[in-house]
């Protein structure tokens, strides 16, 4: 028995999407002109379909900082964190995030879907329930899954769902909430505040997962947790240094006494290597420079605000009323007009995702924009023209 | 052998979704003959909570393929209360 045969199915899926002249699943990133630019298919296009939120991927200090310690330590660290794998650098970049937080306890993983993995895992024993918002990253399912703890999910974004469950719950058992400050495929923010103080009533701990939020929510860029004021009420924040930060790896901070246990028990962190001592440098130079870049905060959430009332105006559906993240996504009619669109987007030059079921809520389609902090308000309005031509192209009533 | 009262209610939620509109029996499996998706299920399986006042744990989906076996299952944990 051919052990390939079970994706059969997804071979045939793929097959049937009617792209002619690109796949968004094989798209090649040529040539890298600006954090704003790209050469894909031979094309000039402009990039508004990354995570590179903060427009960190060239920040001059962050690549001196990477070139100094590959000519200083070499390029990996061929080991575990708890073994050889732990430098000064991974030291001094906890050292860095904790106090960005302002919390006493950073671990630093290996990728930020490592960070969710090695936290939910550890933390959800046996006994103990994890209850999870239905939207949350495939890393947070994973964690769970990897975990012994018993698993509930409530509506996405749904405190009364969460709180009903909560009720049904043992009063003594160990409980942990997991949601995310911001969900990265409509751009939507969670309603933080009423579901970690529910949370807490209910004596859960918490964890929040701000990847798609931190480096432009909040006045120092802590995440939508430091926006509403409800730090406080998050034992554990998870991130990532692969979108605002401009590189990867990924994290977790918290005040818990008991934090660095989580060191010896997280195989997230315990079976891999480190992070490579120039990605590192990197990373710290990049949130020493994040911290300080309140103008370019300011200035993406202009280009957000800008393309949402654009594409709002142009008569596109609109995922979210108004632009509550960097994130802009466009609802699209069907598979067909959502696979032509996307194509003949990238034949005008704007690389977006086209983001399709299962990977969506609620079976929709949906075309994902990012704006980084680096593309001009010029190039936000030529995407938005650009919108405009293909929708008339491919024959999408707006 | 699952309540009749039980598996009427799951029967009534599964009604919107029942996009063909094929016979609903306890053998009917989600996937296969209803066709639905995974979240199409986990979001079934949170309607099912609600109405029944109960959690239906998302590690216990795998074992979860037909009408009957959620049913069984409801009644079990309604009945350890
Ligand atoms: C909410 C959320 N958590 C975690 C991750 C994983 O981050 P990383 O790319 O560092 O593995 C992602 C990114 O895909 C994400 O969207």
């Amino acid at each position: 028995m051919d052990l390939l045969d079970k994706f059969d199915n997804i071979t045939d899926l793929r097959a049937s999407l009617p792209f002619e002249k690109a796949d968004p699943f094989k798209v090649v990133i040529e040539e890298v002109i600006s954090e704003t630019e790209a050469i894909i298919g031979g094309r000039r296009t402009i990039l508004a379909g990354t995570n590179n939120y903060m427009g960190m991927t060239f920040n001059e200090e962050a690549i001196e900082a990477a070139k100094k310690a590959l000519d200083d330590f070499g390029t990996g660290t061929t080991g575990s964190r708890v073994l050889n794998g732990t430098y000064g650098g991974h030291k001094a970049l906890e050292a860095t995030i904790a106090d960005f937080y302002d919390m006493n306890e950073c671990m630093v993983f290996s990728t930020g879907y490592q960070a969710n993995l090695g936290m939910i895992s550890a933390l959800g024993g046996k006994d103990d329930f994890v209850i999870i918002d239905a939207d949350c990253h495939a890393s947070i399912y994973d964690g769970c899954a990897m975990g012994n703890a018993t698993i509930v999910r409530f509506k996405h974004n749904n405190v009364a769902q969460m709180e009903r469950r909560l009720k049904r719950l043992p009063a003594d058992a160990g409980k942990l909430v997991v949601v995310e400050g911001m969900y990265s495929m409509l751009g939507d923010a969670a309603p933080l505040k009423e579901l970690l103080e529910v949370a807490k009533q209910y004596g859960c701990m918490t964890l929040v997962d701000e990847a798609h939020s931190m480096g432009f929510c909040g006045e120092n860029g802590r995440g939508i947790a430091e926006e509403l004021g409800v730090e406080h009420l998050a034992d554990f924040i998870v991130g990532t240094f692969s979108k605002s930060v401009g590189t990867m790896g990924g994290f977790a901070v918290s005040n818990h006494p008991k934090f660095d246990v989580l060191r010896f028990v997280s195989r997230p962190y315990i079976f891999t290597a480190s992070l490579p001592p120039s990605v590192v440098a990197s990373a710290t130079a990049s949130i020493k420079a994040i911290s300080r870049s309140g103008n370019r905060r300011a200035h993406l959430w202009e280009n957000a605000r800008q393309l949402h009332s654009g594409l709002k105006q142009a008569g596109f559906a609109m995922c979210t009323e108004t632009a509550e993240s960097p994130i802009i996504a466009v609802h699209l009619p069907d598979v067909m007009i959502g696979t032509k669109f996307w194509e003949q987007l990238l034949m005008e030059g704007v690389y977006t995702n086209m983001a399709a079921p299962p990977a969506t809520p609620a079976g929709m389609f949906l075309l994902r924009i990012s704006v980084c902090a680096q593309h001009t308000s010029q190039q936000v309005a030529e995407i938005i023209a650009r919108f405009k031509r293909t929708a008339e192209k491919v024959g999408l009533k707006v | 052998m699952a309540k009749t009262a039980t598996l009427e209610l799951i029967y009534g939620l599964i009604g919107p979704l029942n996009k063909k509109n094929i016979d609903l029996t306890p053998a009917t499996t989600f996937a296969a003959n209803l066709e639905l998706d995974s979240l199409t299920v986990m979001d079934l399986v949170a309607d099912i909570e609600d109405d029944f006042d109960i959690i239906l744990p998302l590690n216990m989906l795998p074992d979860l393929e037909t009408i009957e076996q959620v049913a069984d299952a409801v009644d079990t944990i309604v009945a350890k209360g």
